[in-house]
């Protein structure tokens, strides 16, 4: 095949994985309405507005129809997002192999955004089963079908070779380590979310969504497990890789550029999560929201810097 | 500090021993904000207790927070109004655009915000509770790390994790076997202790009791400590090399040399400690400079592969080498580097004066100004001599390098590449301004003193050149040759001493930091207790865990130390607490 080729199978994968990501976000949400029909304890015991399922046989038998809707409906969802990652990923692919010469697909931020949007997905599938992630589906099928079709429509660029500045190994150190935080931060920031809506809105109609999320300490430790696997690696991509780079290409470790600077308060607002996290008084809904800001400034960074201050940085193509 | 070791959700009170690793959360869960450890309603404290109270609450985990949000707010203008540091022409382009805000930022230090007055104290404060919380901290570790594995709580039920079981193993076989099940554990059972609890046992329950302690991953609050001592060492690192360090910029046209000297340089930033002799006594000829422009396709005019080639010398009497440099690969020379930053035009120019003689000739450097390397650039001819005695001369305009010219867009380049080089200039005859006193830009023509040269219509003389043309000036006053065109390089020329200081102390932090997320300290107890007497005497197994850190999979662990311990399958275990 060649490049050109390479870069339309890369847009059509998009758009096949973008329906395949709406059609996982129907079944999820089919999964959860169906869902409201059943006491929660009926589905899932970590819910903690458990309350005696009455009524006679026919209502249980009702009950146990719709439980195996719930979970058909689960199944899938997960089935439909796991095609969309596995198109998704070719997607990727074939953009770096349209390049001359091929290049890994880290090149501007249409790339990036469509490789951070899969690293959301394939963290939340690796970690499905092992943490019953059955109620973060809708938000993430949901949160990575909207970047795919704002990165589309607001940041699509035609393939073009690196520039001499993004021609060195460290570009793919540098990337792949801020794109794994990125996705992994960004599954953290769903969580605090979740737990924040819970937290304001505890006593919701049994079986409803937020009946089903997990207990606030659940939410409170999903959260700062994956924000804190990913907080090492944002060091080491913005504090380490970023700055050896850096001295290799423009002479100086660190050069309070934007993108710098932003990468360092957001950096500066994830600590300030850690320590909150472990501070009476911070605990729980200050400390979620801490980490919410910290995606905030993530996510600016990442797209916001270059809108506002495109021509000032020197990470303009990023 | 990233206490994360007290975050067990208040498990850290059901036993003893737990609540004395004072971490800075509980200094300040003790005695939370504002309240002097003393009377709260009493008179003013002694100056004495003020400063203990202020030393506590600097070095309490609350301020730390505040502060840690102060940073990140006082980071965010340096990002949006543009930094001496970083581009000072843009800063001055600022200033002059802002008439009214200039001032203000200026004192406020909006243009030098990463080492203004604010923004250092922040750090400082912020270094100081840092210090502030580990010094205390390495006390307590140190002597926790040589501190046995407390003994076994007296109520193991009270545990988050607890687990019980008949078997039909002798007490010292169950002991044993959780020796080896708790490998990677630190394991004591301490015969005194044992025989005091079992002797405060015997009385109530008539049987005999053994226990064993283990304890794990104490590398955390190190590897916390770890972390934190390497920002230290960090900022130390930057903070030596901006000191002692220095950074230059020079733009060097090709077929020039260049010496290591303060004069050669356009524009040079020393560290405070800087001395002019702590350079190195190098120069280097620029060689060439190659660039390729691709031709074809959407990214047609994107330059390519552009390197410069250098002929140095480490001192002046040393062996001339020759090497390329490009972006990615600078050229290190007894620790300074020499990097190429940016390349652009430098046409050759050539002004005669009223009497025919030579006034201006060379090299001038044009400064790109887009894409198509349209350039900027300023000629000064300061001794001419026009037809009525000597007088100044002046020209500024554009360089195309590839002239295009529509009647929609005028004059333009189509392309990066000098394939048809072309100059326009406007003319100015007067004073240049350069014995005032006051240094010059190079780059722009003090116009006070000038005024235009009109042609015989009125309008202003505009000089339109292509290579190796020539135009006249009117009134006999000389004439402006395009001769030739070379390119320039922009070199970075710097020098860090503290870089690998600083390096190692940021690796050393994500040691630290890995350990202090991921290393997780728990404790196990094994309790094991005869109960009544003759041949099928049993014996009761109890094994309780405490995780201290959040998160981790404590139940799963104690289930397969049981399991172990176990060992053959029995009869169904008597567990309680299953699900916490």
């Amino acid at each position: 095949m060649s490049h050109d080729q390479f870069e339309v199978l890369s847009n059509q994968a998009v758009a096949v994985c973008a329906a395949a990501y709406f059609l996982a976000l129907l079944a999820h949400l089919a999964e959860w309405a169906t869902a409201r029909s059943v006491p929660a304890t009926a589905t899932a015991e970590e819910s903690g507005t458990a309350s005696a399922a009455g009524g006679g046989v026919d209502v249980l038998e009702r009950v146990d129809v719709d439980t195996d809707r719930v979970a058909r409906f689960a199944r899938i969802g997960v089935v439909l997002t796991t095609v969309a990652a596995g198109v998704h990923l070719v997607a990727v692919a074939s953009r770096g192999l349209a390049a001359d010469p091929v290049r890994v697909p880290w090149g501007n931020m249409y790339e990036f955004t469509l490789t951070a949007t899969l690293m959301v997905t394939i963290g939340y599938l690796l970690l499905y089963r092992r943490f019953s992630l059955d109620w973060l589906s809708p938000v993430v099928t949901g949160f990575v079908l909207v970047t795919l079709m704002v990165d589309v429509l607001l940041l699509y660029t035609p393939v073009v070779p690196l520039r001499d500045a993004l021609q060195s190994p460290w570009l793919v150190i540098h990337v792949i380590a801020a794109i794994i935080a990125t996705g992994a931060f960004t599954l953290g920031g769903m969580c605090s979310a979740l737990y924040l809506v819970k937290e304001r809105w505890p006593n919701t109609r049994e079986g409803g969504y937020l009946s089903r999320l997990p207990g606030l300490d659940a939410l409170d430790r999903m959260a700062y497990r994956t924000q804190a696997f990913a907080f090492p690696v944002w060091t080491f991509a913005a504090l380490i890789a970023g700055p050896i780079w850096a001295q290799h290409a423009w002479g100086r470790y660190w050069g309070w550029d934007p993108k710098e600077v932003w990468a360092f308060i957001t950096w500066v607002v994830y600590a300030a999560y850690l320590h909150a996290r472990a501070t009476a008084g911070w605990k729980g809904r200050a400390a979620a929201i801490v980490a919410l800001i910290g995606l905030a400034t993530l996510w600016f960074n990442f797209v916001g810097i270059n809108f506002f201050f495109g021509s000032g940085s020197m990470h303009s193509y990023a | 500090m990233v206490s994360a070791g007290s975050t067990t959700e208040g498990h850290g009170s059901t036993t003893e021993g737990h609540g004395s690793s004072t971490g800075r959360s509980e200094t300040t869960g003790r005695e939370g904000m504002g309240s002097a450890p003393a009377d709260p309603g009493a008179a003013p404290l002694a100056p004495r207790e003020f400063l203990r109270w202020a030393w506590r609450q600097l070095t309490s985990m609350r301020t730390a927070l505040i502060l840690l949000f102060l940073l990140a707010l006082a980071a965010v203008p340096g990002s949006v109004v543009p930094q001496e540091a970083v581009d000072a022409t843009k800063a001055s382009q600022w200033r002059e655009n802002h008439h009214t805000l200039a001032p203000i930022y200026q004192k406020l230090g909006l243009f030098s915000v990463y080492d203004s007055a604010w923004f250092s104290a922040i750090y400082l404060l912020l270094m100081v509770s840092l210090v502030g919380c580990i010094l205390p901290r390495t006390r307590v570790y140190w002597k926790a790390l040589r501190a046995r594995p407390p003994a076994a709580p007296r109520n193991l039920s009270r545990l988050p994790e607890h687990r019980a079981f008949e078997t039909s193993a002798s007490p010292e076989q169950v002991l044993e076997r959780a020796r080896g099940a708790l490998r990677g554990y630190r394991v004591v059972s301490d015969v005194a202790e044992v025989s005091r609890l079992a002797g405060a046992r015997t009385s109530t329950t008539g049987g005999e009791e053994l226990s064993l302690s283990a304890e794990r991953g104490k590398l955390r609050e190190a590897g916390n400590l770890l972390f934190h001592l390497s920002i230290l060492v960090v900022l130390v690192g930057f903070a030596g090399g901006a000191l002692l360090g220095y950074k230059g910029g020079v733009i060097v046209v090709t077929g020039n040399t260049f010496a290591n000297s303060l004069s050669q340089y356009d524009d040079f930033r020393p560290g405070s400690l800087f001395k002019p002799s702590g350079l190195a006594p190098f120069d280097f000829k620029v060689t060439d400079f190659d660039v390729t422009f691709i031709k074809e396709g959407r990214e047609a005019g994107m330059a390519h592969k552009f390197s410069a080639g250098l002929d140095y010398r480490t001192s002046p009497g040393a062996a001339t080498r020759h090497t390329r440099i490009s972006v990615n690969h600078p050229l290190t020379i007894d620790g300074t580097k020499i990097y190429l930053i940016s390349h652009g035009y430098a046409p050759h120019i050539t002004v005669r004066d009223a009497t025919g003689a030579i006034a201006y000739s060379g090299p001038v450097v044009f400064l790109p100004e887009d894409n198509t390397f349209k350039s900027w650039g300023v000629v000064k001819v300061p001794d001419a001599q026009g037809p009525s005695g000597p007088e100044q001369l002046g020209l500024e305009g554009e360089l195309y390098p590839t002239y295009a010219f529509t009647d929609a867009t005028g004059p333009f380049s189509a392309f990066p590449d000098d394939k048809n080089p072309a100059l326009s200039m406007l003319a100015y005859q007067g004073d240049l301004g350069l014995d005032d006193g006051v240094p010059q830009s190079v780059y722009a023509l003090d116009k006070k003193g000038l005024k235009p040269i009109l042609k015989p219509d009125g309008k202003p003389l505009r000089v339109d050149l292509m290579l190796n043309q020539t135009v006249t000036l009117p009134d006999g006053m000389g004439s402006v040759t395009f001769d030739g065109m070379s390119r320039f390089v922009k070199l970075q020329v710097s020098r860090s001493p503290g870089d690998l200081v600083a390096l190692g102390g940021v690796v050393l932090a994500l040691l630290g930091l890995l350990g202090s997320l991921f290393i997780r300290p728990r404790r196990v107890w094994v309790k094991v207790r005869r109960d009544g007497g003759g041949p099928d005497r049993r014996t009761l197994v109890e094994v309780a865990g405490l995780d201290r850190s959040a998160g981790g999979d404590l139940a799963g662990e104690i289930d397969q130390v049981v399991a172990s311990l176990r060992g053959a399958p029995q009869q169904e275990p008597v567990r309680d607490e299953e699900q916490v």
